[in-house]
């Protein structure tokens, strides 16, 4: 979860990432973001987010981008 | 005789196809709109025009991405007016300078961006497209209107970065969209079945691309929400749902699908023209498109908006292996590419500058003769008569087919993300702050990513969020770097060089 949060951070400071659910209705992030943080989960955590993944609910709060990324470590 | 209005399409085709739904669009609510309410819309905006006094005037056109907008777009033109368009994902710092540049004196907008253009630094008319889009046609003074327009008017004014912090207005006139539609349809087989994805913000001339064929031939265009660009598989199954045969994207757009692993799970397989530009398309994620799309055209687009965005096109032919470039290709047919050194034609296989002539030239920087007159200049191989060139600043050479491919810039433009970006007004924004000392901003090709380093008193988190405030998000730098000295050339400039190299 700190490695998620840390990555959303870098995007964007201000967010409070503890409780906000809603990044991606509230256009908090876009499409540039997205990439950003598929890449960098990749590098950081070396998981990589299938496309079928990158879909609105995965990406609206960081507790739920951390719960996509466990899933997919548990998977492999 | 020869077509000189762009009008002329949508009268032809609304005969032709009156109920058939030319736009659509699907963010929030969907609004659809057939040839018939496109043509009906746009000469009630025309008639409100006429009716106030507003003939001959640029409109600013502050609306959201829907059909309605394009409606208003060719009311205005009705109107014998041209149209802004300007949006609301822009900085109100952004569209503050444009207005003061331009001093236009209506601004169309509708009951949800109301409360944003109230906030505008701006003296001028407002109305809203809902009061005025059912204007009765004054159908006497839309034709003496038309009597009078002459293929020189102008349609629009698109704004683009300026390395002076001031963005730069290029307007187009009647001549140069029709050339670059009816040699773009030729090229890219256009037709009655088209079916447009579009992907471009409206304030983009890249959306020419499906505005106008759509209106020539009786095409359908769906506006495909801005949001599905960030999820590849709900966009591939947008595209199949609406059945999407026709792409113009800029190269980013498509590389999010294929880069994100959609393929793997679905394709967008209506699509039978893939047309792209703005950007080098990475060869690795080229090749995944053409694997997954393999009966599709490829198309390459070149052409920088003072030639109305179009000038060059490469149908793909052959394979591409890594390290390769895809060409620009060759010319459209009535363009003309120089390929100068200062005012000598370059020998062939040299690297030069592409300089442009032809009907698809633009009128020029709007209230700004002075860069218009540095860029748009005299045919230096032409000592005969008055013949303007415009020299894009872009470096091309011939290859060994007799191809032209795209080298680099000349000077610190780049294209990021579709979009073309002058540093220099990323710095200009910055600089204007006291706590900065000094600013440079750097591209990185490798990483596709803006750096930007300064000297100062400000906060990197601080400096982003400004600046957020001053720049569209594309012209945003991914990494803010504070440095304790600024490394300089023996001269006393900033050392470009060595920060590029810091940024790699």
């Amino acid at each position: 979860m700190d490695v998620i949060i840390e990555i959303l951070k870098e995007l964007h400071p201000d967010v409070d990432y503890e409780t906000n659910t809603s990044l991606v209705d509230d256009r908090i992030i876009d499409s540039f973001d997205i990439i950003s943080i598929v890449a960098e989960i990749d590098d950081r955590l070396d998981v990589q987010i299938p496309a079928e993944e990158i879909i609105p609910d995965n990406f609206n709060s960081a507790a739920a981008l951390a719960a996509l990324v466990k899933k997919l470590e548990d998977e492999d | 005789m020869q077509q000189k209005n762009v009008l002329e399409y949508i009268e032809k085709t609304v005969l032709e196809v009156p109920d058939k739904t030319a736009y659509e669009s699907f963010e929030g609510e969907t609004v659809s709109l057939t040839f018939r309410q496109v043509y009906d819309t746009a000469r009630s905006v025309g008639s409100f025009l006429a009716d106030n006094g507003y003939y001959g005037e640029p409109v600013i056109i502050f609306m959201k991405r829907t059909p309605r907008a394009i409606a208003t777009f060719f009311g205005t033109v009705y109107g014998g007016c041209s149209y802004v368009p300007i949006d609301e994902e822009m900085p109100k710092m952004r569209i503050d300078l444009i207005l003061s540049s331009m001093n236009p004196r209506l601004i169309i907008c509708e009951s949800s961006t109301k409360e944003l253009a109230d906030g505008f630094d701006f003296n001028g008319d407002t109305v809203l497209f809902e009061d005025i889009c059912s204007t009765p046609a004054n159908d006497e003074r839309l034709a003496d209107i038309r009597s009078r327009q002459i293929d020189t008017d102008p349609i629009y004014v698109v704004y683009t970065s300026g390395s002076t912090g001031v963005p730069k207005g290029i307007a187009a006139c009647h001549r140069s969209v029709i050339d670059y539609i009816e040699h773009l349809s030729d090229v890219l087989g256009f037709d009655r079945d088209t079916r447009f994805g579009n992907q471009s913000p409206f304030y983009f001339d890249a959306c020419l691309k499906e505005l106008y064929p759509t209106i020539k031939f009786g095409a359908y265009t769906a506006i495909v929400p801005k949001q599905l660009f960030m999820f590849p598989l709900k966009l591939v199954e947008f595209l199949n749902d609406k059945e999407i045969n026709t792409v113009c994207w800029v190269v980013s757009a498509l590389t999010m699908i294929s880069a994100l692993g959609a393929f793997k799970k679905d394709t967008p397989h209506f699509l039978r023209t893939v047309a792209f530009g703005s950007e080098v398309f990475p060869i690795k994620q080229f090749n995944r498109w053409r694997q997954a799309l393999p009966d599709a055209r490829f198309i390459n687009l070149y052409g920088p908006t003072e030639a109305t965005g179009m000038s060059c096109y490469y149908e793909v032919n052959r394979e591409f292996e890594d390290g390769d470039a895809i060409p620009i290709g060759r010319p459209f047919d009535n363009t003309d590419i120089l390929l100068l050194d200062e005012d000598r034609k370059v020998p062939a296989g040299e690297v030069g500058e592409i300089c442009i002539r032809g009907t698809a030239l633009t009128l020029g920087y709007y209230n700004d003769p002075v860069r218009t007159a540095e860029v748009f200049v005299q045919n230096p191989l032409n000592t005969h008569y008055p013949e303007l060139i415009y020299r894009t600043g872009d470096l091309a050479r011939y290859n060994e087919y007799g191809e032209l491919v795209f080298v680099s810039r000349k000077d610190y433009q780049i294209k990021h993300m579709g979009h073309r970006i002058e540093l220099g007004e990323i710095e200009a924004n910055v600089n204007t702050l006291d706590e900065i000392y000094l600013s440079c901003a750097v591209y990185n090709k490798q990483k596709d990513r803006i750096v930007l380093y300064y000297t100062g008193t400000i906060e990197e988190g601080a400096l982003k969020d400004v600046l957020t405030d001053k720049v569209p998000r594309y012209m945003l730098p991914a990494v803010f770097t504070k440095l304790e000295d600024m490394p300089l050339t023996p001269n006393g400039k900033v050392d470009r060089k060595k920060l590029l190299e810091m940024a790699n």
